[in-house]
């Protein structure tokens, strides 16, 4: 379960306050969505959960389960449990797939006390997850991120969430850069993952996304703050009103 | 704070205390008065029992190097250098010229066990599988200590031993090829080298024989103010084969000391040379006191028809280096191949690359180069690909690419093209890239801390280059990288 707590947060080095009181809880086995207009603070809210370093935390908490994870670094979040799908996934030359999958489950299973994986163990546990999300084995030969279509670098980023198996799994603008075949296979790799022991938080601009992952609750972001809370009929209603009344600039 | 700023003041604080090879070992040695005369040529001719013609040979380089001035074009900045200050000989006095390991002062051995080069055989072969023996030369300051394995190679007809030796026992040999690669007028350090050096390694392989082991020789700078004058002559016959392996360290010393090597290597008609080195000179402290300046001639001959040379190095010591490990295709149909892997952090300074000089039809060459700059350094690659309008149907590929931790460090990319032959093809790639803030934390989000995630995208950026050392020297260059790039992140 992930607990925020009055929330107030700025960037580093800049007086500019982001995220203003925000309280919101995601239960296990929920599929929470947090909608809202541009420069809400949405894409603040995931980077802040999940550990990077631009920003400070004036006031609040952050409870994974209970526990404090503002005093962890974002490795430590990560081996607790969270997963931040990213919105632009970054490319790492020169490191083959196949070895940054297997040096990040390794890291997290090292920080948890657990034996490294045994390799034809962890070639079994790719191939499987890679087959799901249609895959190809020679992309898991090549250099992560490298040249990978939009498509393909979210699909990554779905595996990845599938082989570290968070208790806490964060999508920010998943869908951005997505046609809609594309969406729908990484919409189906997140609900085959969806299970009463992980939370998400799927954190979208449009409701589209929310078609295919259909959320418990919809929260209404706005100036740093969760405005409205509601159910997955929220979503529809945002897509025919629009943000113009949670103070979009126009 | 933000890591890359973290990063910075990491590597302001950085102290280069993680080198671990600079304890001193304590030895009684035998050395001529500081300074450069024709006397100091002189004595260390006369300490090697020297024939008249090897002195007169000295004596002519020492006179040519008089008329030199050093070189400045490089990218390095060092005070000038007071050759008047140095020792040019530095012998061990207990056990000179060593019949057998007994006789060998036992301060050294056990240097060299602490570096991790055992020298006793019985040693060696203690659970290695014959195929993976390594025969070492043991050069401590100026004289070869030990050299293993001897007999073994004898009776493949191989001839390895220090170059003091060689001038004794094969005179022909060395009259033949000495300086046929890298005239004594070279450059300035090669003509200094031509009339103070000391010992290296000499290895000879005759016509059609793979030689059954690596070959490896370790250098160690012991004495204080003592310049190291290396001088390695590999010659590979017709068909010949021979892979050898260079290792280098020294202690920490708050003065700079000098090695100025010259390293020729000639293969004749279809023979091969892979020549490695992993060199991790002291590369000085935080504020840049103390370290090896090294400057160093390295080039190969391919001189026969279809001869094939690689050189292969992994450098992550020495405060400044000055180093072109070259290749000159001679031989129709020769290749020439050139992996490097520079690292410097604090403030080490790197000036290095290589030249191909096609010369025979249808040559080909290879370059990749991989700079890794931390701390305040400064890493350039300069490198040469020429054909000579004979070379008709030269080829050669350049890949140098540059990754930069922190934004304190500089590297830079000088290639110099010349094809007087419209058919030869040159192709260069060079790109320069920063392990970025944004890439740091997209790993730690999966996992990974940020000593391992430096390391895997350093291991990802080298990875090309370390597939080209022998099996078990990889895995120690990939330590040593490492060990270089500790405390560069936060």
């Amino acid at each position: 379960m992930l607990e925020i707590r009055n929330l107030v947060v700025k960037i580093a080095d800049e007086d500019k306050q982001i995220l203003n009181g925000l309280n919101l809880t995601v239960n296990d086995g929920e599929v929470a969505a947090i909608m809202g207009p541009n420069g809400s603070g949405k894409s603040t809210l995931s980077y802040v959960i999940a550990g990077k370093e631009d920003y400070e935390v004036l006031e609040g908490e952050i409870l994974l389960n209970g526990e404090n994870v503002l005093e962890m670094e974002a490795d430590q979040r990560a081996a607790a449990g969270i997963f931040l799908a990213f919105q632009y996934p970054l490319e790492i030359p020169g490191v083959a797939t196949m070895t940054f999958l297997k040096a990040a489950m390794n890291a997290q299973r090292k920080a948890r006390g657990e034996a490294e994986l045994l390799t034809p163990d962890f070639i079994k546990q790719v191939n499987a997850a890679a087959d799901k999300l249609g895959i190809a084995k020679d992309m898991l030969r090549r250099p992560l991120n490298v040249g990978f279509s939009g498509g393909e670098k979210k699909r990554m980023e779905i595996l990845q969430m599938a082989l570290l198996s968070p208790s806490m799994c964060i999508l920010d603008e998943t869908d951005s850069g997505l046609d809609i075949d594309a969406l729908r296979i990484v919409a189906e790799g997140v609900n085959a993952l969806r299970d009463k022991s992980r939370g998400f938080l799927v954190i979208t601009h449009y409701q589209r996304l929310l078609d295919h992952i259909v959320p418990d609750t919809v929260h209404v972001m706005s100036q740093g703050k969760i405005v409205r809370t509601g159910g997955k009929e929220l979503a529809l209603e945002l897509e025919k009103s629009g943000y113009a009344s949670y103070g979009e600039a126009a | 704070m933000a890591a890359v700023q973290e990063t910075i003041d990491q590597v302001k604080s950085i102290d280069v205390t993680e080198y671990k090879y600079g304890f001193v070992t304590e030895v009684e040695v035998d050395k001529p008065a500081k300074g450069l005369t024709e006397d100091t040529v002189r004595y260390i001719s006369a300490r090697k029992n020297e024939p008249e013609w090897m002195l007169e040979w000295r004596l002519d380089a020492f006179r040519r190097w008089k008329t030199m001035t050093e070189p400045n074009w490089s990218r390095v900045n060092y005070p000038p250098i007071d050759y008047q200050d140095l020792y040019y000989y530095a012998a061990p006095k207990k056990g000179a010229s060593p019949k057998s390991l007994d006789e060998v002062d036992p301060a050294i051995l056990e240097t060299y066990k602490k570096l991790g080069i055992p020298l006793r055989e019985q040693e060696i072969l203690a659970g290695v599988a014959p195929e993976n023996r390594v025969a070492v030369d043991a050069v401590f300051d100026s004289v070869s200590v030990v050299t293993t394995f001897k007999k073994e190679l004898a009776q493949a007809g191989v001839i390895f031993c220090s170059i003091s030796e060689a001038i004794q026992e094969h005179p022909e040999l060395v009259k033949k090829y000495l300086a046929s690669v890298v005239p004594v007028t070279d450059n300035y350090f090669a003509t200094l080298n031509s009339a103070v050096f000391t010992d290296g390694s000499f290895v000879y392989i005759p016509k059609g024989v793979r030689c059954p082991m690596e070959l490896s020789t370790y250098f160690r700078i012991n004495e204080q103010n003592t310049g190291q004058f290396e001088r390695t002559l590999i010659i590979a016959d017709e068909g010949a084969y021979v892979s050898y392996l260079e290792g280098c360290t020294a202690p920490k010393r708050d003065e700079n000391q000098l090695h100025a090597a010259v390293v020729e290597l000639i293969a004749l008609d279809d023979a091969e040379i892979k020549y490695s080195t992993v060199q991790n000179w002291f590369p000085g402290d935080a504020e840049g006191k103390g370290g090896i300046y090294n400057f160093v001639t390295k080039r190969g001959d391919c001189r026969g028809k279809r001869s094939k040379i690689s050189w292969t190095q992994v450098e992550t010591g020495s405060a400044i280096t000055w180093k072109y490990p070259s290749c000159i295709l001679r031989g129709d149909g020769s290749r020439g191949e050139f992996y490097s892997i520079a690292v410097s952090n604090g403030m080490q300074q790197v000036d290095s690359g290589t030249k191909m000089l096609h010369l025979g039809k249808n040559t080909t060459s290879k370059i990749i180069a991989k700079g890794i700059a931390a701390g305040k350094s400064d890493s350039t690659y300069r490198g040469m690909v020429s054909a000579h309008r004979k070379a008709t149907g030269a080829r050669n590929f350049t890949n140098c690419d540059s990754l930069l931790i922190g934004d304190q460090c500089g590297a830079h990319t000088i290639p110099y093209i010349e094809a007087k032959t419209a058919t030869a093809v040159f192709e260069h790639e060079a790109t320069t890239s920063k392990i970025g803030e944004d890439q740091m934390f997209y790993c730690q989000q999966r996992g990974l801390s940020e000593e391992e995630a430096v390391a895997l995208i350093v291991n990802g950026f080298v990875k090309e280059v370390l597939q080209q050392l022998p099996m078990e020297f990889a895995v120690e260059a990939q330590k040593l990288i490492t060990i270089s790039l500790e405390g560069s992140v936060g």
